[in-house]
C-alpha cells in the first residue's frame, strides 16, 4: 500500500475516533437529555463513519471492505431512527424539549 | 417481476459478499437461499416499492455525498461547541412544515435531520416537524432548508 493511501487511512481513523473522545466528552459537559442527545449523534454519524471510512482504505478492494460498506449502511439507516425513537419516546414521556424545563420530566 | 428479480440479484450479491467462498456447491446453496427468501418476501407481499425501493439507487447515490458533507460539518460545530470552555448552547425547539409529501420523503428528511448533529427531530408527520436543535442558528437554518430542497428533488424521483 502506498504511503499517501496510508496517510489518508490513519488520518480517517484518527479524526473519527478525535469525534468519538469530543461525543463522549460532550455527554459529560452538556446538561439535560435533549442537548446530550446531539453530542451522541457527533459519535454515530461522523466518529463511526469516518472510522469506518479509514479502516476500508486500509482493507483496500477486498471482501473486508464490503462488509464494513455494508455496516456503514446499517449504521446509517438504524441509528437516527433510534434516536428519534427514543427522542419521541421522551417527549411523548412528558419530558419538555423547552429549555426552560430541562432536567426536570414534567409529571402528568 | 422486475422487483423480484432485483430482489433476488441483491440478496444472492449479500450472501456472496457475506460468505466468501466460491465453491460450486456454496455458490449453489446461497442461490437456494436467495431463492428461498425472495419467494418467502413474495409471499408476505413484501416485495414492492416500499420493501425494496431499487428505484430510488440513482437519488440515493446523489443524495448521500451531499448529505456526508453536511454531516462532517455540523459534527466540527458541535465539537467546538462542545470543546468551547463556555460551552455556548441554546437549546431551543422550532417547528416547520416539510414540503414532503411521500412518506419515504419525510422519513428521509427526518432522519437525514438527526443524522447532522446538533439537530434532531422529535416529532414527525406530514403536516409538520419538530425539531430540537443545540444552538438558536441551528434551529433557525432547519425550516425551509437546503436539505428540505435536496430531499423533495430526492422523492421527486421516486
Amino acid at each position: 500500500m502506498n504511503v499517501a493511501l496510508e496517510a489518508v487511512s490513519w488520518a480517517l481513523v484518527w479524526s473519527g475516533s478525535a469525534f468519538c473522545v469530543i461525543g463522549a466528552l460532550g455527554l459529560m459537559r452538556l446538561r439535560g437529555f435533549y442537548p446530550r442527545t446531539h453530542a451522541a449523534s457527533v459519535i454515530d454519524s461522523a466518529g463511526a463513519g469516518l472510522m469506518l471510512a479509514g479502516l476500508m482504505l486500509q482493507s483496500g478492494w477486498t471482501l473486508v471492505s464490503a462488509k464494513l460498506a455494508i455496516i456503514g449502511l446499517l449504521i446509517f439507516f438504524t441509528s437516527p431512527t433510534a434516536t428519534h425513537a427514543l427522542a419521541n419516546a421522551a417527549l411523548a414521556r412528558g419530558l419538555s424539549p423547552d429549555p426552560a424545563g430541562e432536567d426536570t420530566p414534567s409529571k402528568r | 417481476m422486475f422487483q423480484l428479480a432485483s430482489l433476488l440479484a441483491a440478496l444472492y450479491v449479500f450472501w456472496i459478499l457475506m460468505s466468501g467462498f466460491f465453491t460450486p456447491f456454496l455458490l449453489a446453496a446461497g442461490f437456494g437461499s436467495a431463492l428461498f427468501v425472495a419467494w418467502l418476501g413474495h409471499r408476505m407481499e413484501l416485495v414492492d416499492r416500499e420493501g425494496h425501493p431499487f428505484h430510488l439507487t440513482w437519488a440515493a447515490v446523489t443524495y448521500w455525498p451531499w448529505l456526508a458533507k453536511e454531516i462532517m460539518k455540523s459534527a466540527l460545530e458541535v465539537s467546538r461547541i462542545i470543546l468551547d470552555p463556555r460551552l455556548p448552547v441554546s437549546p431551543t425547539v422550532v417547528r416547520f412544515k416539510p414540503r414532503q409529501k411521500s412518506a419515504v420523503g419525510l422519513v428521509t428528511h427526518a432522519n437525514s435531520i438527526t443524522l447532522t448533529p446538533g439537530t434532531l427531530s422529535v416529532e414527525v408527520g406530514p403536516d409538520g416537524f419538530t425539531v430540537h436543535a443545540l444552538t438558536a442558528e441551528g434551529a433557525a437554518a432547519t425550516s425551509a432548508s437546503e436539505m428540505d430542497r435536496r430531499v423533495e428533488r430526492f422523492e421527486g424521483s421516486a
